[in-house]
C-alpha cells in the first residue's frame, strides 16, 4: 500500500522490521520521534524488544553496549546535544567493536539557541570509529535504516554505523515510502567477542603501549574492509528491492565541468539547480556524498568543485570542503550555507555555481567575505 | 509542479491538512511532499505547511516562496500575516470563511469550513476540525480526485464523520 511518512517514522519503521533486542533512548529533548514511535511499536505488542528509557544519553550509549556485548542487536537515536552528551560512550561502542546502529537527527549546536537542521553535531563524531552516512529523502533514511545493521554486523566490519538524517527537513517532511519485507536480508547478529556466563571475559582491561595501537589499527582495517561490504550491501539490496545506492549519488556528473558536492537534503535540491544550470548552458554534475566514514573515493579529475558544507571547522575551513581537499587536488571552492537551519534554495546552489571565484571561502548570508 | 501554503494557527490541523492532500495525491498517482515549517510555535500563532504535488518525484525541500495557491483555515490570520506573499498571478485563494472574500488578480473561493465542522459535531478539545472538510474543498478546486480525498481521510481517521464533513465541503465551495 501506498503510505506517507516523515522521516522520523521512516526510520522507526525500518527498526521495527529489524527487531532489535535492546532499544535504549533518553526520552526527553533533543529525543526525535524516531524512539516516541518505537516506543508505541514497543508497547503495542508489535515490536518485542526491550526498551530502556534512560537517564541521559550517554546511559542510552551505555544501555547499548552493555546489552551489545552479549550479543544483542541494539538501536537508539538522538539529535544535537544530546549526541555530544553520547560522544565518550560513542567511541566505547566503536572500540568495543559493537554494531549499534544509531538515528542522528542532524541538528544545531547551542548557543544561540537553535534547533534546525545543521551538520556540525555528526560531523564531531567523525574520528570516533563510527561509520558514517546522510540521507536525502523519507524513503532512504528507511533503505539506509534497514542497510545500517546488515553492515553494522557483518564479520568483517563489527563497527557502530550512524544513519544521520537532517533535522526537520528531512525528519518532519512527510513523503511516500514503500516498505519492504527485509527476511534473510537481515541476517541474526552473531557477534564473535558476545560474552555469556559458560564463557566469561571482560572488556576495558589494560592495554598497554606495546598493543593498545594494534587494537585501533584493526578498527581501521574493517573500517577499510567495511567498502567492500558496504558496496555488497548496496548491490544486493537493490537486486532484491529494486531501489540502488552508491557511496554517492551522481546526477549529471558525466560531462560535467564544474561539480557540487553536499550532504543530505540540499544534495538532493542541488539537482534542481544543476537542472537549472543546465539550461543556461552550463556544464554542472552534483555528486551527493552519502557515506562519510569511509570516505569514498571521488572521481572528480579534471572538475572544479563547488562544496557546500552545513557545518564548520573553526579556524580551518568546511569540514566536507577540507576532506575533499585532502583527496583531490583540483579547485575546490568552499560555500558554507545553511547552518543552523539558514534557508537555502537551489535558486542558491545554482548562484554559488555561477558566482564561484578562485582562492575564496563563501559563506551564504555574512557580507565580508575572505 | 503544484505548490500550496497552508495559512492556520497552532493546533487548528493544518499541518494534517497538508498530509492528508499529499496523502491525496500520492493515491491519485502522484508524488507529492507535505513539510510544516517549525518556527516557535505554540498554540494559537499563525503557522505555515507546505505541499507540492507533481508528475515526477520532488527534491525540493526548501521553503514554497511562489505558490500556487493559498488555503487559509482562520481567516484572523489575514490580520497578521499577509496571505498572498508570493501567490502567483492568476493563483488561487481559499478562505474559511462564511462571507465571501475577494482578492482581485486571483481566483478567490470560500467555504464555512469552521461551520461544517460544527454541523457534523467534529470537536476536539473545544476546536472544530478544519483539516478533513478542507479536502473536500480542495477536491472541489480540482487539487485532488474526491475518491483519493476520501480514501485518504479513511486511512488516517477512522470516524466517518470526516468524510461527511469533507462532503459538505465540496458541495458548499463558492464556484
Amino acid at each position: 500500500m501506498k503510505k506517507i511518512a516523515t522521516g522520523n517514522k521512516a526510520v522507526a519503521e525500518a527498526v521495527k522490521q529489524v527487531k532489535p533486542d535492546v532499544i535504549a533512548a533518553y526520552p526527553i529533548t533533543p529525543q526525535t520521534e524516531i524512539v516516541e514511535q518505537i516506543a508505541e511499536f514497543v508497547s503495542g505488542g508489535e515490536l518485542k524488544s526491550r526498551y530502556i528509557p534512560v537517564e541521559s544519553e550517554h546511559s542510552a550509549m551505555a544501555a547499548c553496549i552493555g546489552a551489545g556485548i552479549t550479543g544483542a542487536r541494539t538501536f537508539t537515536a538522538t539529535s544535537s546535544h544530546g549526541l555530544l552528551y553520547m560522544h565518550e560512550m560513542t567511541n566505547w561502542a566503536a572500540g568495543a567493536r559493537l554494531p549499534v546502529v544509531m538515528a542522528t537527527v542532524n541538528r544545531s549546536i547551542g548557543p544561540g539557541w537553535n534547533i534546525w537542521a545543521e551538520h556540525t553535531d555528526a560531523l564531531q563524531e567523525r574520528d570516533t570509529g563510527w561509520l558514517q552516512v546522510y540521507v536525502s529523502t523519507v524513503q532512504e533514511a528507511y533503505d539506509t535504516t534497514l542497510m545500517a545493521f546488515r553492515i553494522a554486523e557483518h564479520n568483517d566490519v563489527l563497527l557502530p554505523v550512524m544513519v544521520n538524517l537532517d533535522g526537520f527537513l528531512l525528519s518532519h517532511i512527510m513523503q511516500p515510502l514503500d516498505t519492504v519485507e527485509p527476511g534473510d536480508f537481515i541476517p541474526p547478529l552473531h557477534l564473535p567477542h558476545a560474552i555469556d556466563v559458560k564463557t566469561p571475559a571482560g572488556y576495558g582491561g589494560l592495554t598497554g603501549p606495546d598493543r593498545h595501537f594494534k587494537i585501533r589499527w584493526d578498527i581501521e582495517r574493517s573500517m577499510r574492509d567495511s567498502v567492500k561490504v558496504i558496496e555488497k550491501t548496496q548491490d544486493e539490496f537493490s537486486r532484491r528491492f529494486g531501489r540502488r545506492y552508491g557511496f554517492t549519488e551522481d546526477y549529471r556528473c558525466e560531462d560535467a565541468d564544474v561539480i557540487v558536492v553536499a550532504m543530505g537534503t540540499l544534495g538532493k535540491e542541488a539537482e534542481v539547480a544543476i537542472d537549472q544550470l543546465r539550461n543556461e548552458g552550463i556544464k554542472a554534475g552534483s555528486m551527493r556524498l552519502r557515506w562519510l566514514r569511509p570516505f569514498p573515493d571521488l572521481d572528480l579529475k579534471g572538475k572544479e568543485v563547488v562544496v557546500i558544507d552545513r557545518d564548520y571547522s573553526f579556524g580551518r575551513g568546511g569540514i566536507l570542503a577540507t576532506e575533499i581537499m585532502a583527496q583531490t587536488k583540483e579547485e575546490v571552492f568552499s560555500v558554507i550555507a545553511g547552518i543552523g537551519g539558514q534557508e537555502v534554495t537551489f535558486e542558491d546552489v545554482a548562484d554559488f555555481v555561477r558566482q564561484r571565484r578562485r582562492g575564496t571561502e563563501f559563506w551564504f548570508g555574512v557580507t565580508v567575505n575572505v | 509542479m503544484f505548490e500550496i501554503r497552508i495559512h492556520s494557527r497552532g493546533g487548528q490541523g493544518g499541518v494534517t491538512a497538508a498530509r492528508l492532500l499529499a496523502l491525496a495525491a500520492i493515491h491519485d498517482g502522484k508524488y507529492a511532499t507535505a513539510a510544516p515549517f517549525y518556527g516557535a510555535e505554540r498554540r494559537g500563532a499563525p503557522i505555515v505547511s507546505f505541499v507540492r504535488i507533481d508528475d515526477k518525484p520532488i527534491r525540493i525541500y526548501s521553503q514554497i516562496k511562489k505558490p500556487d495557491m493559498v488555503v487559509v483555515l482562520d481567516a484572523s490570520v489575514m490580520d497578521v500575516v499577509d496571505v498572498l506573499q508570493g501567490l502567483k498571478a492568476g493563483g488561487n485563494v481559499l478562505v474559511n470563511s462564511q462571507q465571501k472574500r475577494e482578492f482581485s488578480g486571483y481566483v478567490s473561493s470560500h467555504v464555512d469550513l469552521t461551520g461544517i465542522a460544527l454541523k457534523e459535531n467534529l470537536v476536539v478539545s473545544g476546536s472544530p476540525i478544519l483539516n478533513t472538510p478542507v479536502i473536500g474543498a480542495l477536491a472541489k478546486r480540482g487539487i485532488v480526485s474526491v475518491d483519493s480525498a476520501k480514501k485518504a481521510i479513511r486511512e488516517m481517521f477512522s470516524d466517518e464523520r470526516n468524510v461527511k464533513a469533507a462532503e459538505a465541503a465540496y458541495r458548499e465551495m463558492s464556484a
